[in-house]
């Protein structure tokens, strides 16, 4: 086998995978929407809310009957013309701060924002500390300048 | 000097491994979530009786004594499991309150016919409205409401002898 005829059977063996874990729930239903775009909307508030019964779930892939609930009642929510911070805040309401998979900042999540803008600031700190310190400098006595120049010298290949 | 920074980021992963396996071994509970209700009023509510489609049940009708309110379904296996310890709770002078979740009327009462029935009364809820108001994530769940109709805490899955002895009774005696 040729490494081109490997690579097509990797890609194809990926590609299969990819169609089965990308499988959703929300695509087998149909709803009617009393405006356009709010479908749109729709797979966007599916995808973001997180499905309370099932660990890692989004409410758009779960096949659980909550999950199911909430895209219905996210659907009623979007033709009554609420919007999507409305209906975020509802489900939170209900299902607490898990049920959003984009986490809002409040006094006990605003470490999940700070802690790496300043993790990257000690970081820059630590290099700028490191790299202004002053080296230290040695004086050589000629006969090691001598010896150091040699050393540094490439030697010629015969 | 040098060499403790160099084996700084060794420790860390130390620490951190350390960390993940204690999370990973320890019992600690990683998947209840806690209710956004507790210790605030039970959400109103207006529904019919199991046994009843035209007696119409509020939250003030409930209010005034302590109960615990017992989210259960036929569908639902665990609750099966549950419901012997129901029974007993309520034969010790528990009041239980029940709400049917997404059920049907004829199987309900053919459980507690056959099961028994523990419930001084019991909720339908057909369309599982009130329990999403609730934040029912299915069956069964148990909330522990206080005798002004505040919550006190929720329950998932099976009330049994071992988490009742250990944990739930002392709850409900302090409601």
């Amino acid at each position: 086998m040729n490494s081109n005829s490997f690579l097509a059977l990797v890609m194809s063996a990926l590609l299969m995978l990819v169609s089965v874990v990308g499988h959703t729930e929300v695509i087998d239903e149909e709803y009617i929407w009393s405006k356009p775009g709010l479908d749109v909307r729709f797979e966007q508030l599916a995808y973001e809310l997180r499905c309370p019964k099932c660990q890692n779930q989004n409410v758009a892939d779960s096949a659980a009957p909550i999950a199911k609930d909430i895209r219905v009642k996210v659907a009623e929510m979007l033709n009554e013309g609420y919007t999507n911070e409305e209906i975020i805040d509802f489900m939170v309401a209900r299902y607490t701060e898990f049920v959003t998979y984009r986490t809002r900042i409040n006094w006990r999540t605003i470490w999940l924002y700070l802690a790496p803008a300043m993790l990257f600031g000690v970081g820059v700190l630590g290099l700028l500390f490191r790299t202004r310190r002053a080296t230290p400098t040695v004086t050589l006595t000629d006969e090691q300048q001598a010896r150091f120049d040699l050393l540094l010298t490439k030697p010629k290949r015969k | 000097m040098r060499k403790l920074l160099y084996l700084t980021p060794v420790l860390l992963g130390l620490v951190l491994g350390g960390l993940f396996m204690y999370v990973l071994l320890s019992d600690l509970d990683t998947e209840t979530i806690p209710t956004p209700l507790l210790n605030q009023a039970l959400p109103e509510f207006s529904l019919p009786t199991v046994q009843d489609s035209e007696q119409i049940v509020t939250k003030a009708d409930l209010d005034g004594e302590a109960y615990i309110l017992n989210v259960w379904a036929t569908w639902c296996i665990t609750c099966r499991i549950e419901h012997p310890f129901l029974n007993k709770l309520s034969q010790e002078g528990v009041r239980v309150i029940g709400l049917d979740y997404k059920d049907t009327r004829e199987e309900a009462t053919e459980w507690l016919t056959q099961f028994g029935n523990p419930y001084r009364l019991n909720l339908f809820d057909e369309e599982g409205a009130f329990g999403f108001n609730l934040g029912v994530t299915g069956a069964p769940e148990t909330y522990f409401i206080r005798s002004d109709g505040t919550v006190a805490y929720k329950h998932i899955s099976a009330i049994n002898q071992t988490n009742w002895d250990e944990e739930l009774k002392a709850i409900y005696d302090e409601l």
